[in-house]
This record gives structure tokens, sequence and C-alpha cells, in this order.
């Protein structure tokens, strides 16, 4: 709880005499206007990287789906076509926004709108630094899945608001998709919480070592197939190859937002890009040992805050790269296979799983497989 | 509420008031700076060129109502396991391990008999197998 933002900056000079500062002038306690400010400084620098995140998210699709393919990809606007993602971007804003005849007007409107507030709900949990987690509740992975099925939502919406054709069987796809992979996600997430003892991703990152076999992947094996399970499941919650269904282009044209054009259509975009960084995040959090180093260090001096956010990019922008590579890797599945992964093999798996590391925690009362080796 | 719980709420709220913000200002920019000239048809929904026949929103297929319902019995199940995987820890270094092991898997024994009535209905099946049909 008291591991937020402004506690951190609260112990700086500069931070205390502002708030004294303040105080005085306006002749009553600051401090909740001060943590606004800083709230929302720090949610716009957020914003802003995640924004970029995504933008280039797009770029690094396309380049390494280049190098994957013996190709060279965007390399016309700037060099090595790295201002690619700001061309793309005016494009969209000029774009005209056309609405669909018989759209339902309003839904059509709003359903990018639900995808975006999914997401950036998420970035508020998102711990970057063991100070930098805009938010740290205490009910964090739970607040998480929750206000992330918005996305599921959106998806639909956006689908059946377009009355056509493609849209809608893109949407239907989806949101089963989306729903039914919730469960194996939720499952391996359970089986974490067990083990760190809490919800909140400050005891959920704690609980973990900056090293290897501190991290909760090879804590049982249990954990290790439960990062698989989640790392699959969450391909098919952000709609990503090879489960990429809803949008599946050679099939459905577009999936969902056929329909959707100029700026409409880059919020969709947009918040698909960040919402696979956000799962990758918290895989990271959840299984890498998140921002941990793996020395120890005083959290509260400066730089050690700037590592433990490189730290986490680095591990979170690998496992981006993998979700890429597995894009350009693998088929397509089949709508019936689709499913049949889901309730036949993911979910029975994590079931599996949950009662292994419930057993594991019991049995050898919660230590590591490499803590009983070694002791 | 006291200062520390809006402290922690607080930033929830400014994400989300971003969002709303994010999607308002790129749809005004849009609306400002791109062209607007709609057509009778362009203002078709697409479809590979012919002219659409009909309405979208038909009956669709029963199979995402019975996936939909799955769905619910499976999270409202994973939402009551959450209180229990929190202090599962505690209660184990408490001593009281293997009494919540016992309550934790026979609640998940529930939920494995209805995993297993749904395979073997067939409500797992995309396609649903005319073998399993005949069982009931």
């Amino acid at each position: 709880m008291n591991n937020s933002l402004v506690t951190y900056l609260s112990q700086f000079e500069i931070f205390k005499s502002l708030n004294t500062g303040l105080s005085s002038m306006l002749g009553s306690d600051a401090s909740s206007l001060i943590a606004f400010t800083t709230f929302l400084v720090a949610g716009l620098i957020i914003t802003l990287v995640m924004a970029t995140v995504g933008g280039y998210g797009t770029y690094a699709e396309r380049k390494i789906s280049a190098d994957l393919q013996g190709r060279i990809g965007p390399n016309r606007v700037g060099p090595y076509g790295l201002l690619q993602v700001l061309a793309d971007g005016v494009k969209m804003i000029l774009k005209e926004d056309v609405f669909p005849r018989d759209a339902d007007k309003m839904l059509f409107y709003f359903a990018p709108l639900l995808a975006l507030i999914g997401v950036f709900g998420t970035l508020a949990v998102l711990p970057f630094s063991s100070h930098l987690a805009l938010a740290d509740l205490n009910v964090g992975v739970f607040y998480l899945i929750a206000i992330s099925s918005l996305v599921g939502l959106s998806v639909f919406l956006g689908g059946y608001a377009s009355n056509s054709k493609w849209a809608m069987l893109g949407g239907m796809r989806g949101a089963s998709q989306i729903i039914s992979y919730e469960i194996p996600v939720t499952l391996s997430i359970i089986a974490i919480t067990i083990l760190a003892g809490g919800m909140s991703f400050s005891s959920l990152i704690g609980t973990q070592g900056g090293l290897p076999h501190e991290w909760y992947i090879f804590h049982n094996p249990f954990t290790f197939i439960g990062f698989f399970v989640f790392f699959v499941a969450g391909l098919a919650e952000t709609n990503r190859a090879p489960f990429d269904l809803p949008e599946a282009e050679s099939e459905l044209v577009s999936g969902y937002h056929t329909e959707y054009t100029g700026m409409r259509f880059g919020l969709f975009a947009l918040a698909e890009y960040i919402e696979v960084f956000v799962v990758s995040g918290v895989a990271v959090a959840l299984f890498l040992g998140g921002y941990n180093l793996p020395i120890h260090a005083d959290p509260n001096f400066f730089p050690v805050q700037l590592a433990e956010v490189g730290v986490f990019f680095g591990k979170t922008l690998a496992l981006y790269y993998v979700v890429i590579w597995v894009r350009w890797t693998f088929p397509r599945v089949r709508v019936d296979s689709l499913m049949v992964i889901c309730w036949k093999y993911l979910t029975p798996i994590a079931i599996f799983n949950l009662v292994g590391v419930a057993i594991w925690l019991v049995a050898f009362d919660g230590r590591s497989l490499f803590n009983l080796i070694t002791h | 509420m006291s200062a520390n719980e809006f402290d922690v709420l607080m930033p929830v709220v400014i994400m989300l008031a971003i969002a709303v913000l994010l999607f308002a200002g790129a749809l005004g920019a849009a609306y400002i700076i791109s062209p607007s000239k709609p057509t009778e048809l362009k203002s078709t929904p697409y479809e590979c060129g012919e002219l659409p026949i009909g309405d979208a929103w038909a009956a669709f297929n029963i199979r995402f109502y019975v996936v939909g319902l799955i769905f619910i019995i499976f999270d409202v199940e994973s939402v009551l396991m959450f209180p229990v995987a929190t202090i599962f820890r505690r209660a184990n270094d408490a001593g009281n391990g293997s009494y919540v092991l016992v309550m934790f898997i026979s609640f998940i024994s529930v939920l494995c008999v209805g995993i297993a009535y749904c395979w073997r209905k067939g409500d797992l099946d995309w396609v649903r197998s005319y073998a399993t049909e005949s069982d009931d």
C-alpha cells in the first residue's frame, strides 16, 4: 500500500518544501492536490510511453516479419523506416471516418472507447518498478482481469454495431474466444496468488527474486507449465496469431473492425498493441521476477529505480518479440480447434496446475524446487 | 474514505480519464482534419463488392450461447477461489494448510465434475457430434 509513487517522492527535500509551500499558500493541506498532480503527470508520461510502444509495435511487427521472411520491411520514411509510425498516425487522422448505413450509431461510436478504457485501466496497476506503479491495489491482478475483459466487450460490440456480416462473424468469434481463454488465464493467476499469498503486484513480485531460480516460473514443475498455459491463453486473449480468428484477414476480410476507418480503426489497433505489451508485462510480473534486480540494492536510490524500469522493459519487450515471432511462425488455428484447445487442453491443465501448486505449498511449506535441492 | 485509500484509487480514475480524453482528442482532431463526403455507396456494409443482401443481425449459432453459459459458471468459480488463494499461504504458516487444502480441492473437484459433465454432453465440441447427442 505505501510504496506508491507519492510516498516515494515525498522523501525528497524539494517535494516536501513544495508541499509545505503550497499548503501555506492555500491555507489548507495541499498533499491531496500534489498527489493528484503527481499522478496526472506520471499517468500522462506512461500514456505517452505506451502510445510510443503501441505505435512502434506496428513497426516492430513489420520489421521483424520482414526479417523472418528475408525481406527488408519499411525503410523509406526516416532512417531504417523509423518514422513510419508518424506517417501512419498522420494518415489515420487524415482519412475519412465512414459510418456504415445500417450501423447502430451509438455502439459503433463508443466501441473503441471501451477497448481504450480496458487497456488504460490495466496500465494503472502495471508495475514498472518498485515505486513506479501508479496504483498498487491490494486486489491488483483481480482488478486487472476485471478491467481487461472490457476489451472483449469492445470487440463484440464493434462487430455487432457495424451491421456487416464479416464484422458480425468476427465479433462473435472474438467474444467467445476472449471469454473462453479468460478461464485458463485466471486459473494460472490463482496458482501464483497461492504461492505469493496476495493479489497485489507488490506482493506478487516482492516474493520473487532477481535471479532465475527465484522466479515463479522455476518455483516448481506446476508453475513452469502454468507459465506456458498463461502465455498461450494470453495470446488468445489479445487476438494474436495463431489465435487471431476475430480478424482473420484471409477469411473474414478484417473481422470485427471491417467497417472501421481512419482514427477509429487506429484506436482499435493502438489498444491491441498496448494490450500485447500489458499481457507480456503481467507474464513478466507473475512468472519472470518482474522488476527485481539480480543484486541487492536500496530501492529508494534513484538510479536503482531506473535500473528496475530497464529490467522490466527488457524482459517485457523480449516477450513482445516472442509474441511477434510466434505470429509469423505458426499458422492460424481453426475455430473448432480453438475451442478444443481452450476447453479440453488448457483448462484441465490449468486446473491440474492449480491443484499441484496447492499441494506443493502444503507439502513443502512453499519452498521452491531449487531451495529443496540445495538445502 | 481515508487519505491513504484515496491515494491508492486516484491513479486508476486518472488513467480511465486519460483513456476517455485520448479517445475524444484523437477523434476530435480527426473530425476537424479529415474530409467527410458520405455517399450512398460508401456507406453500404462491405460485402466483397456485392450489394449486401439482408441484415447482419440474424440468428447466430447456438454454440456461442453455450460457451457463454459455461464461461459464467467457471468465472464465478474462479472469483470464489481468489479469496481462498490469498489466505492460503497465511493459513499454511499458521498450521492450517492441510485443512484449507482439503477444502480447496473439494471445491475444485466440483468444478472438475462440471467440466467432465460438459465434456461428456458434447458441449465442449464446437461441432456437436451425433454420438454424444444420442446419450441423453
